[in-house]
């Protein structure tokens, strides 16, 4: 049996129709309950509890821990300050990302990265010589987010941390019906939102603390379909969807490097030297040849599209992780790789690969949409990401 | 020119005779196929050596078999069915076991448990590997052309595997380098910390050869059995319905059909050469065949130092081919059983079944274990605690056994065909003993199980199949015995010093295992050379 998640005995008996998919090698939660849509409605309206403990995760501690992960990692670490958080790619010798996640700078000296593959090896293989200890605690940590506008009222209810002082990408310590936790004001919806880090051990105690004092406030746990329709809305790339990780590509063609995926404001070339600098200056000098980009789909031009065939537009229920076409002037010019209804904003939203020459924004491009088994060519609009960003995500 | 009784003779009945015989019958031309056995397949068959259990005697997996020859001789419709076989498990002294299953999240979580390094490079080394395969894949295709020569032809090849190369990314090509001079040891040192891991991989390289794990070239065997693909998957190895003769009996009702006439027990005593050419074929019982062109699948050995009087040949090939290396180095144990072992390391459940039944157990908990196995070998002994590779055919495909009983299939490496003293009946049995003695230190119940067993040593091998020394793969794949120096240089193409007489076992380019690239590729030069 695939086991589950240090979760496992509250979640399970929740899943109404035992709607799993494989997450890092643990069961999760595709939808708890038999439509996602009421658990996507939490994180934009109430609150949603995601259990992301099949996160992969990793305590980096000593002298040398900074200055390992300043050489791993796009981003400044020597500007983390203790308690912050940093969203952050990393990339191969040639500027290609492998994976990207978070560092949450616990101490001075003590760093927790978070990614979606396993990267002990490349910590370890990177470390050779130098004053750092690594630790692997996946399995030992176990971790949720608490995402939408209920969050912190719930938060408010069962711990004494301030969480009006609480800063975007920011962390405290602290304790929940007496367990330890960190809780860092991140998440994956684009919402207001957090995600609490405890031992596993305590992690069923956690659950049952959150769910009472969610109560009055519309918590609902929610599964990856939620999660998957907000990330989207939030123009949050997903790894082997959206990308494919350096170290898996079989041809180069399949590698993209930060600057090809929207992430340029992470590469901090002014740094040091860090892994991939050379490449990826010299690819920002010439400029990327791909743009990761948001598009919108023209709801007039979709509609006569069905129209044509005597039906309303067909919308998917749950983003489609496919590789779909994108064109312009009668030529491919990319490719969208994640395809999703937006209930919250009434729009057909994709994250899309574009040669930098069709990126630009407001630029219309056309994208391949099956209608009736014919191939037909829906007009989209590239415009900037976030689709959906509240101000609360940050106030 | 004389009028022939038949457009080729294929001496040997094994699988590259046999898809070479289908190839040129497509072709519209009249084949006869001569097998000295009853059975056809060569070293590929199935025999029911004790009422109802059947053994797959020697070959027993398959992975190597070109999807080309599945394709274009339609081996499906006759017969052919590859089942899965899903996993890896190696027993170990300790009581513990490493398993590799089909589930990428389960072998990494077993891995784990070993290393957490180890489960996060295996899947790094396993793309990379695939890359590898990728790489020379295409040679496999390829009749291989000589780097000496101007020919046109062979200036084409060279061109087209220039191209190819060009395809790789540097650090490829740079891997590719190593993987040709290391030995598997050294290769897996530099990814892995995990001795039964190490030891487990490491036997892919020494299976067949006269080497140990720490011998350079190994490397090169590894990725070998790297290059089996199933359904597009490489590295994907699997039983086939019937056990290999299941392949050989798909492949004969394919050349049949195709036209293809086959005579079982009709030994060839010689080929019969006038004028410096090949004319037909002299049976043992006397008969005179005649035919425009003459093929031997069997290995370089036979086919030139037995087939065809050495004064037929130049002096300098013949002591070429003497020289070629066919050491062999592995026997055979098939057991018939009552019941299937009970490993200690993972105990059957109350159907008296285990997970690991499906799939391979290798007795390979490290690679010092197999180098120890490897220095007996060396000085003319017989492995005392020898590598094993076990599968369970009938667990896989029940029709080889009576319902509840089982059949075990245990390739042993090493067993010297220059044994000290040579091989008798007493040797034979200490060999044997020796395989379960030490399977037995693993499932302690299976002497008590065991029906039936039938011992191979590498004598046994030779004069059961013809295969020289008993060698698997007709002929050690090292790499002076590759490509363009297989079985000797200048005659890599399939054709012989003697017009109209071909070769087209595994003794010629790409080498051994149930592939049939050989035979088909020796085809298609026959119906070049067509005119």
């Amino acid at each position: 049996m695939l086991p589950g998640t240090p979760f496992h005995s509250r979640t399970a008996p929740l899943n109404q129709g035992q709607n799993w998919r494989r997450w890092a090698g643990y069961l999760a939660a595709s939808a708890y309950d038999l439509s996602p849509e009421r658990e996507y409605w939490a994180v934009r309206n109430t609150a949603a509890l995601f259990d992301v403990s099949p996160l992969y995760k990793y305590l980096i501690s000593g002298p040398d821990a900074a200055r390992l992960l300043d050489r791993i990692v796009t981003r400044r670490i020597d500007r983390c300050a203790i308690g912050q958080v940093l969203y952050t790619p990393w990339c191969d010798e040639a500027g290609k990302v492998i994976d990207d996640g978070t560092v949450a700078r616990l101490d001075e000296q003590t760093f927790r990265l978070t990614s979606a593959d396993p990267n002990l090896r490349w910590l370890h293989q990177n470390a050779v010589g130098q004053r750092v200890t690594i630790r692997d605690v996946s399995a030992s940590t176990a971790a949720l987010a608490l995402q939408g506008p209920h969050a912190r009222l719930i938060l408010q209810q069962v711990s004494p941390a301030d969480f009006d002082q609480l800063k975007y990408f920011r962390l405290t310590h602290t304790r929940i019906d007496d367990i330890p936790v960190t809780i860092t004001r991140t998440g994956y919806t684009g919402d207001l939102g957090y995600e609490l880090w405890a031992d596993a051990a305590d992690a069923e105690r956690l659950w049952d603390a959150l769910r009472r004092a969610g109560q009055g406030y519309g918590l609902t746990p929610a599964g990856i379909l939620a999660l998957d329709v907000a990330r989207v809305e939030a123009g949050l790339l997903l790894i082997e969807v959206d990308y494919q990780s350096a170290r898996h590509a079989l041809i180069e063609a399949q590698r993209s490097s930060p600057l090809e995926l929207g992430l340029g404001w992470t590469v901090a070339l002014d740094k040091g030297a860090f892994i991939g600098r050379r490449a990826l200056a010299a690819e920002q000098a010439r400029g990327p040849a791909w743009q990761f980009v948001g598009l919108e789909v023209e709801w007039k031009g979709l509609e006569r599209l069905y129209a044509a065939e005597g039906l309303p537009p067909q919308l998917p229920a749950t983003t489609v992780r496919a590789s779909v076409p994108v064109a312009a002037q009668g030529r491919q010019v990319g490719y969208a790789t994640s395809l999703t209804w937006s209930p919250l904003l009434k729009k057909l939203l994709a994250l899309a690969h574009l040669e930098s020459g069709s990126a630009q924004l407001g630029n219309l491009v056309m994208l391949e949409v099956t209608v009736q088994h014919q191939r037909r060519y829906a007009p989209a609009r590239v415009v900037k990401t976030p689709f959906f960003d509240p101000e609360r995500k940050k106030a | 020119m004389a009028t022939h009784t038949y457009d080729a003779i294929f001496i040997g009945g094994g699988h590259n005779g046999l898809v070479a015989a289908a190839y040129l019958a497509r072709a519209g031309k009249r084949v006869l196929v001569l097998e000295r056995r009853h059975v056809l397949g060569g070293a590929a068959v199935t025999e029911e050596l004790y009422p109802g259990f059947k053994y797959t005697v020697f070959s027993y997996v398959v992975s190597l078999l070109r999807p080309e020859i599945i394709r274009d001789l339609d081996l499906p419709r006759h017969g052919l069915k590859i089942l899965p076989l899903p996993s890896t498990f190696t027993p170990l002294p300790n009581g513990d076991y490493l398993a590799a299953w089909d589930d990428h999240d389960q072998t990494r979580r077993e891995l784990y448990r070993h290393s957490p390094r180890d489960a996060e490079a295996y899947d790094d080394y396993g793309r990379q590997m695939f890359r590898m395969a990728m790489a020379v894949r295409p040679i496999l295709n390829m009749v291989p052309p000589d780097p000496a020569s101007l020919s046109p032809n062979d200036l084409l090849g060279w061109l087209r595997l220039g191209g190819h190369a060009r395809g790789l990314s540097r650090a490829d090509f740079h891997n590719l380098a190593k993987l040709m001079t290391m030995s598997a040891a050294d290769l897996l040192d530099e990814w892995f910390e995990c001795e039964p891991l190490k030891g487990t991989k490491s036997a892919s390289g020494i299976i067949g050869t006269f080497l140990g794990p720490r011998s350079p070239g190994t490397a090169y065997v590894l990725l070998h059995h790297y290059m089996g693909e199933i359904d597009g998957v490489f590295r994907a190895w699997g039983f086939a319905k019937g056990g290999t003769g299941g392949i050989s009996n798909a492949l004969a009702s394919a050349a049949r059909a195709a036209g293809v006439e086959i005579r079982t027990e009709a030994p060839v005593a010689q080929v019969i050469v006038k004028n410096g050419r090949a004319v037909g074929v002299a049976l043992e019982n006397g008969d005179e065949l005649s035919a425009r062109y003459v093929a031997s699948s069997l290995d370089p050995k036979r086919t030139f130092l037995a087939l065809v009087d050495a004064q037929h040949l130049p002096g300098d090939f013949v002591d070429a081919i003497r020289r070629f290396k066919i050491r062999g180095s592995s026997g055979k144990v098939n057991l018939a059983l009552d019941a299937l072992p009970n490993f200690t390391a993972l105990p059957n459940g109350p159907d008296g079944q285990a997970l690991l039944h499906r799939g391979a157990v290798s007795i390979s908990p490290s690679v010092d274990y197999i180098e120890r196995a490897f220095d007996e070998a060396k000085y003319g002994r017989f492995s005392r605690r020898p590598y094993i590779d076990c599968i369970f055919p009938s667990v896989i495909d029940p029709a080889m056994a009576p319902p509840g009983r089982h059949v075990m299939s245990c390739f042993v490496q090493y067993a010297p065909y220059a044994l000290e003293g040579g091989w008798n009946d007493a040797q034979r049995e200490a060999f044997g003993d020796a395989v379960v003695d030490t399977l037995a230190e693993y499932a302690p119940n299976l002497k008590q199980i065991i029906r039936h067993r039938q011992v191979l040593t590498p004598l046994d091998i030779e004069q059961m199949t013809g295969l020289t020394e008993g060698n698997i793969f007709q002929g050690e794949l090292a790499l002076h015995q590759l490509f363009f120096l297989r079985p000797v240089p200048q005659w890599a193409q399939y054709r012989t010093p003697i017009a109209n007489f071909w070769q087209c076992g595994a003794g010629t380019h790409p080498g051994g295992g149930i592939m049939g690239a050989s035979g088909r590729l020796a085809a298609l030069e026959m119906l070049k050379d067509w005119k």
